[in-house]
């Protein structure tokens, strides 16, 4: 789960890791109210679930109080659009205003789980500011590795060899390995699958300062930590996934007319990989789960057949513990509810499968029927070109 | 042969009278499993169709001899079970539990490191050696007992990749759902060793998907240590990066998580690659004609 950078200060600051002064506006007023009680000279920050704010114009420096507020007023309400959004972009609703600092070096600091060894580990370098990946490949040998060993802990002496890796000036390894000590504790308090800054900067004056952050939180801890669900911002989620979401169903909206419902997310990437193979582009990921009900199974296809881009569907179960007959009632359930207007194609197999080939024939359902995935793909792909009717 | 379980399997089921557990344990009852007990806090002394339930599992192993435990436990108290099962000295453990925090999971891989227990999942269906034991949730009849190994990070694309195997006449040996999470306790790199010393397995497919590594360090086994002929399909060509795709652990974050980066290593290593999940059956066809 994503959070915004204000919340992730926030936090950030809770722990102990500086932060600039500054505060959230939801108005252009706000923005300067913050921006005059700062001193006039500000930096204005879109607060949005995506990277590469700076070049899209979703990061701008303000002289002053009057000029904070025009600039609030010229994100706030709009659609930013990076390179890690989709071609609409996401909604500007707030802003950070946060002091000019004067920076005198741009670091960076990350800790992730790693998955091969186990164990959290921080990640620091000297150059900051920039794709820590993009570093990772060029000059690895610019990064610095600490691992965690749970049971120790973080430790002060990995808190010193990173900061000593990152060639800080003698004053300011202590301050550093505080930083770095505070932000683990973080990482771990919040079960947070990422905790980033990007850069950390050391100002003028010397100080350390997270200039940006970003934590991401584990789904999977939702139920340990309350708070995680009134720091999430809906409005910036898609709303057929937000609505998926909510009835516990994995939906993500993608660029094609394809539309897929799957149990099982290995079986529904596959599916939309050879939809693919043959000539179209899926609409989606939809996983309706293992322990699907007949009301999620219709809710589901429901939000499947919402997206207007879907201009044909295909219905890819593999009955395990989810039997096919409750697919079929599902699916009849939601063509009661809603019109289906694109071609439909049906593959079951596995679990009560005559049952629900049985259900669908007997509803009266344009369903074309497929007999394995190679056919499906086929017959859903033909079905949305008008080359195959019932 | 076959590798991990076979009818020298005797199960605990971890959270047996839950809906899940309760379901599943039937299943595998009826596919000729041995279930020989159960355990849940609480209900010690009593049984369920037959079987003795425990409070913990010490006692249930002690009591019944038990040498493979399956978990259904919800995934706030996962872990404990693990934890729990490795303690009593279980050598197998296979966690079907889907959900548990990756923080709990670094203290699971971490208490385990130098104990005897290998850790199944968790997030995975489980493994079957067709014909004489099932642990997990996979539908049985799909399966026929023969010579190919598979091996998945998924649940329902393993089931499409033995049944298609199956309608080509292709038994298997053993079929593991290794997990989609980001931590897991045996990886590929595992089994592909176990099934490279299993007589009965004379080719391995290999089932990846998109984010992390774990494909690309089973290529570096493979190029190293296997002899035998490995099939891969790797899911998530159509995946956007930065999304995750329904397992925690399927989302590209860089380049190495990539379907073409993990294709790219396993046909170096010597991989006879699928390149659509309709063809996995007929690529082992192949494989396994050319060797004879």
């Amino acid at each position: 789960m994503k959070i915004h950078e204000y919340q992730a200060k926030e936090i950030l600051a809770k722990h102990g890791v500086p932060v600039p002064r500054g505060g959230v506006a939801a108005t252009p007023k706000e923005a300067r109210d913050i921006a005059s009680q700062l001193g006039g000279k500000v930096v204005i920050k879109a607060q949005v679930y995506a990277g590469g704010r700076g070049k899209a114009g979703g990061i701008k420096t303000a002289a002053s109080a009057d000029e904070a507020e025009k600039l609030a007023q010229e994100m706030i309400g709009r659609q930013l659009v990076t390179h890690q959004t989709s071609a609409q972009g996401v909604p500007v609703e707030k802003v950070l205003v946060e002091e000019a600092v004067p920076i005198e070096r741009e670091l960076y600091l990350g800790i992730v789980i790693d998955s091969a060894r186990g164990l959290p580990v921080i990640m620091a370098s000297e150059a900051g500011g920039m794709d820590i990946e993009e570093v990772a490949a060029k000059t690895p040998e610019k990064i610095i590795k600490a691992y965690i060993e749970p049971v120790a802990g973080f430790q002060p002496f990995i808190g010193k060899k990173l900061a000593y890796g990152m060639n800080l000036a003698p004053e300011q390894i202590r301050p550093a390995t505080q930083l770095i000590g505070n932000l683990y504790q973080a990482f771990a308090e919040k079960d947070c699958s990422l905790a980033e800054i990007n850069p950390l900067v050391v100002t003028a004056d010397g100080r350390l300062l997270a200039l940006d952050a970003k934590l991401n939180l584990d789904d999977n801890a939702l139920f340990r930590h309350r708070d995680y669900a009134e720091l999430r911002d809906p409005g910036q989620e898609d709303k057929l996934e937000l609505e998926a979401s909510q009835h516990n169903i994995t939906y993500i909206r993608l660029d094609g007319d394809v539309g897929c419902m799957v149990n099982g997310a290995g079986l529904a990437m596959s599916t939309m990989d050879i939809i693919k193979l043959n000539g179209a582009e899926p609409a989606n990921f939809l996983d309706v789960g293992g322990g699907a009900s007949e009301e999620m199974v219709a809710k589901a296809f429901i939000i499947l057949l919402s997206d207007p881009k879907v201009k044909a569907a295909l219905i890819n179960i593999f009955g395990g513990i989810l039997r096919c007959d409750i697919v079929a009632r599902g699916v009849i359930e939601a063509a009661k509810q809603v019109e289906v207007k694109v071609p439909l194609v049906v593959r079951m197999r596995g679990t009560n499968v005559d049952e629900g080939m049985r259900l669908l024939a007997e509803s009266g359902l344009p369903v074309i029927l497929a007999h394995d995935l190679q056919d499906a793909a086929e017959k859903v792909v033909a079905a949305k070109e008008g080359r195959l009717t019932i | 042969m076959s590798i991990l379980v076979d009818e020298n399997t005797r199960l605990l089921v971890q959270g047996i009278t839950g809906s899940e557990g309760s379901f599943h344990t039937r299943k595998c009852i009826e596919y000729g499993t041995k279930v020989v007990a159960g355990v849940t806090p609480g209900k010690g002394g009593s049984d369920f169709d037959g079987i003795p339930v425990f409070n913990e599992v010490e006692r249930a192993v002690k009591e019944t001899g038990a040498n493979v435990s399956m978990i259904f436990v919800p995934p706030a108290f996962a872990a404990d079970a693990i934890m729990e099962a490795a303690d009593a000295g279980i050598p197998l453990v296979v966690c079907i539990t889907d959900g548990i925090p990756t923080q709990d999971m670094v203290t699971v891989i971490n208490y385990l490191h130098g104990k005897a227990t290998r850790l199944i999942g968790p997030n995975c269906p489980g493994l079957i050696s067709p014909g004489k034991c099932k642990v997990g949730l996979m539908p049985g009849d799909i399966h026929r007992p023969g010579n190919v190994g598979v091996v998945s990070r998924s649940g329902t694309l393993t089931y499409e990749a033995v049944a298609q195997l199956t309608e080509q006449n292709i038994g298997q040996s053993t079929c593991i759902g290794v997990g989609g999470d980001p931590l897991i306790g045996t990886t590929f790199v595992d089994v592909l060793r176990l099934f490279e010393k299993d007589p009965q397995t004379k080719l391995v497919v290999l089932i990846g998907e998109i984010g992390g590594t774990a494909e690309q360090e089973a290529a570096e086994v493979m190029k190293k240590e296997m002899t035998k002929p490995i099939v891969s399909f790797v899911a998530g060509s159509t995946a956007p990066p930065g999304r995750r795709m329904g397992h925690a652990g399927a989302i590209i974050t860089g380049s190495s998580g990539t379907v073409s980066e993990k294709i790219a290593a396993l046909k170096a290593a010597g991989a006879a690659i699928a390149s659509s999940p309709a063809e996995i059956g007929s690529v082992a066809r192949k494989v396994l004609e050319s060797q004879t």
